[in-house]
């Protein structure tokens, strides 16, 4: 097989990207010193709603938070073993118990003890996501937690009455947080960070478009530093203006034939979060001249996409493209609760059949050659009917090679045997390293 | 063409020399912790027993978990694909390869051109590979040779975890307490490492074309469990522990 070879260069946003990440949990950290307040939440949170309370509200959000501690694998490994002597069970989600782990230490990730947030503001996706925040708040002495119900099925039967029943428990928690913490509420507030939310999501989704290019302008673990920035604070300006300049530069590469490796031969998907403290499995992957071009969790997780006429998968059409203008509140709730029902990295929480569906439109729209699955022992949720997607896409005709691991623990995951798993899915591929 | 494959696994090195694809010496060594000491002994030995000098050598591959050890060979290959070449090579018709070694089971599901299409490996616990057995046998106190042969003298069912090799030694050591018979035991130990690689098989999909190799294929009493477990014959070709080494020497062939 001949072996390409690609102009690569560094993205130039790169070090933007990671002064956004550093400034979140430095604000949420440094919050009160302001005047400010703090709030905790999962990213998947409606985040945009506490927004409305002033610009001097700093969110934290567990699951990018929880992620940071598997990075640090000595801190990661405390804070685990802290939560088990606290009597919770391994098996439970590792975000969640990194997250508990660094509340019970008293140890923030990014220095100093663990910043108490003001009140919690979550929303329950998955089996774990209002039990984690229960319980923090606890830990914690008792903060006020206040979590919104999404559990009215996939996007595809959605229905006003049961956006309703969400707008209902937004406007309800809107009184909440003007009672929990003393503020007026400002509408215009809520309906930038719905706006905001709306394009910095679909500028995502934009940017992964393009990844649909050969050479791919950039690859997965890069996007891992790039996305989190929607899970940190979605509804941001700072985080919209940051994608619109991603796309910029990625359009760029495009143009210019710039790929995220050298040797690109091999186009491969992932699926759900990887092992955070192993990412060296994807460099690995470079030796071959693979490269992971994204997955439905990079794409999908913060990505707002939908069905273009033609039948593929693009960006969505934010409000402000339709030539909506937000003026209400309850029109702002109402936009905000249907655009994250239509949210990609959920739909299959309600059955794995969607998320195959989704998987294989990546899989042909992106030109995958394989597909590695993490049977990812970290999150029930998002490992939920990975073994029926794998027939899936089997059948599809896609081969896949799949791993056990664990997001956040890494005493679950085999690195070596990981290696050696990708060296036999490689030669089956046809792919020697280079 | 004389073309050598040396498989290091994870207890006993295999080598094997082939004129074309005849098999002209093969042999078998522990692995120990000289690795590679041990396989240049061993191959020494072999090319002794060939009659072949190594400018007589066009090729040699490597292939197994301790692969890489082998700095001298030319090329390497992994276990996965070793296997499927020496099964489908001796076998053409068989599309679904399992080889259970000391360390690690595979099954491996391949197209009708010998491509494989499909693989699983047992995850971090032995308790699907022979190393299993053999820590059980000498729970048992037995030898490994009779450990298949006793196993086949029962037919009582007696569920064991299949998950672990710690908490199934743990079950095994209640089991003689209470005195149940070693045959039961034995047959025990077999069925469950065969119900464990009967569930990987089943996830790579046969069509009763099945053929078993690796050391796990001299115990019987593994093949009638795995047999069972899979409601299919299974083909046990000759020196099956061998397979995967043959494979590695036919690779580029």
């Amino acid at each position: 097989m001949s072996i390409p070879t690609y102009k690569t260069e560094t993205l130039k946003c790169w070090n933007k990207a990671k002064e956004i990440r550093n400034d979140f949990y430095t604000n949420y950290a440094s919050a009160h010193e302001k005047g400010g307040l703090r709030w905790a939440g999962g990213a998947w949170s409606f985040g945009a709603i506490p927004a409305g309370l002033g610009n001097d509200i700093f969110p934290i959000t567990g699951e990018p938070y929880g992620a940071s501690i598997a990075f640090n694998k000595e801190f990661s490994l405390r804070c685990l073993e802290a939560t088990e002597k606290k009597g919770y069970a391994r098996d439970l989600c590792s975000y969640m118990r990194s997250y508990w782990g660094s509340i019970i230490l008293d140890e923030y990730a990014f220095g100093g003890k663990f910043p108490k947030p003001d009140f919690m503001w979550q929303d329950h996706i998955c089996c774990s996501h209002s039990k984690w925040y229960q319980v923090a708040s606890e830990l914690e002495g008792g903060i006020p937690t206040y979590s919104i119900d999404v559990a009215v099925g996939p996007y595809n039967s959605v229905t006003d009455s049961k956006i309703e029943y969400l707008v209902n428990q937004m406007h309800d928690g809107i009184e909440w947080l003007k009672k929990t913490t003393r503020r007026e509420y400002n509408d215009d507030l809520l309906i930038e960070a719905v706006n905001n939310e709306c394009r910095a999501t679909a500028l995502w989704a934009e940017i992964c478009l393009l990844n649909m290019t050969v050479p791919t302008p950039i690859d997965e673990k890069s996007m891992y530093s790039l996305y989190v920035l929607g899970t940190l604070e979605k509804h941001s300006k700072v985080v919209a203006d940051f994608y619109e300049e991603l796309l910029d530069e990625v359009k760029y590469r495009v143009a210019n034939g710039i790929g995220a490796i050298a040797h690109e031969r091999c186009r491969l998907m992932s699926d759900t979060q990887p092992p955070w403290g192993f990412l060296s499995v994807f460099r690995y992957l470079e030796k071959f001249g693979a490269v992971s071009v994204g997955s439905l969790y990079t794409f999908g997780l913060i990505g707002v996409w939908e069905d273009k006429p033609d039948g593929t998968w693009g960006p969505r059409t934010t409000p402000k493209e339709l030539g909506i203008d937000i003026t209400t509140r309850d029109q702002a709730l109402k936009i905000l609760a249907d655009w994250n029902l239509s949210k990609p990295e959920w739909q299959h929480f309600y059955s794995p059949h969607l998320k195959s569906d989704m998987m294989i439109k990546i899989a042909k729209q992106w030109k995958i050659d394989g597909v590695l699955l993490h049977y990812n022992r970290g999150c029930e949720g998002l490992s939920l009917g990975i073994a029926e997607n794998r027939l899936a896409l089997i059948e599809a005709g896609y081969p896949v090679m799949a791993f056990e691991g664990n997001m956040g623990d890494e005493r679950e995951f085999d690195e070596a045997k990981t290696m050696g798993r990708i060296d036999s899915f490689m030669e089956t591929l046809g792919m020697t390293i280079i | 063409m004389i073309n050598v494959g040396i498989d290091v696994g994870a207890k006993n090195i295999k080598i094997v020399i082939v004129n074309g694809q005849d098999i002209i010496a093969k042999g078998k060594v522990l692995s120990g912790f000289e690795t590679k000491e041990t396989v240049i002994a061993l191959y020494d030995q072999l090319l002794g027993e060939a009659n072949v000098t190594k400018d007589q050598i066009n090729l040699i591959t490597s292939t197994g978990s301790g692969r890489k050890a082998v700095d001298f060979a030319q090329k390497s290959i992994t276990e996965v694909t070793a296997a499927a070449k020496g099964a489908t090579t001796l076998y053409p018709n068989v599309h679904c390869v399992i080889d259970v070694g000391a360390e690690e089971g595979r099954s491996i599901r391949v197209d009708s051109n010998g491509k494989i299409v499909d693989f699983a490996l047992n995850e971090k616990c032995a308790a699907g590979a022979g190393a299993f057995i053999e820590s059980m046998a000498r729970a048992l106190e037995v030898s490994i040779e009779d450990f298949g042969m006793l196993s086949l003298q029962s037919d009582r069912e007696i569920p064991m975890n299949a998950q672990c090799a710690v908490f199934a030694e743990s079950e095994v050591v209640s089991l003689l307490h209470s005195k149940t018979d070693k045959k039961d035991i034995a047959k025990a130990v077999n069925d469950a490492v065969a119900s464990r690689i009967t569930s990987m098989t089943r996830k790579v999909g046969f069509e009763n074309d099945i053929e078993l190799i690796g050391g796990m294929a001299k115990n019987t009493g593994f093949i009638n469990a795995l047999k069972k477990g899979l409601d299919s014959e299974i083909i046990v070709p000759e020196n099956a522990e061998y397979v995967t080494a043959f494979g590695a020497a036919i690779y580029n062939d």
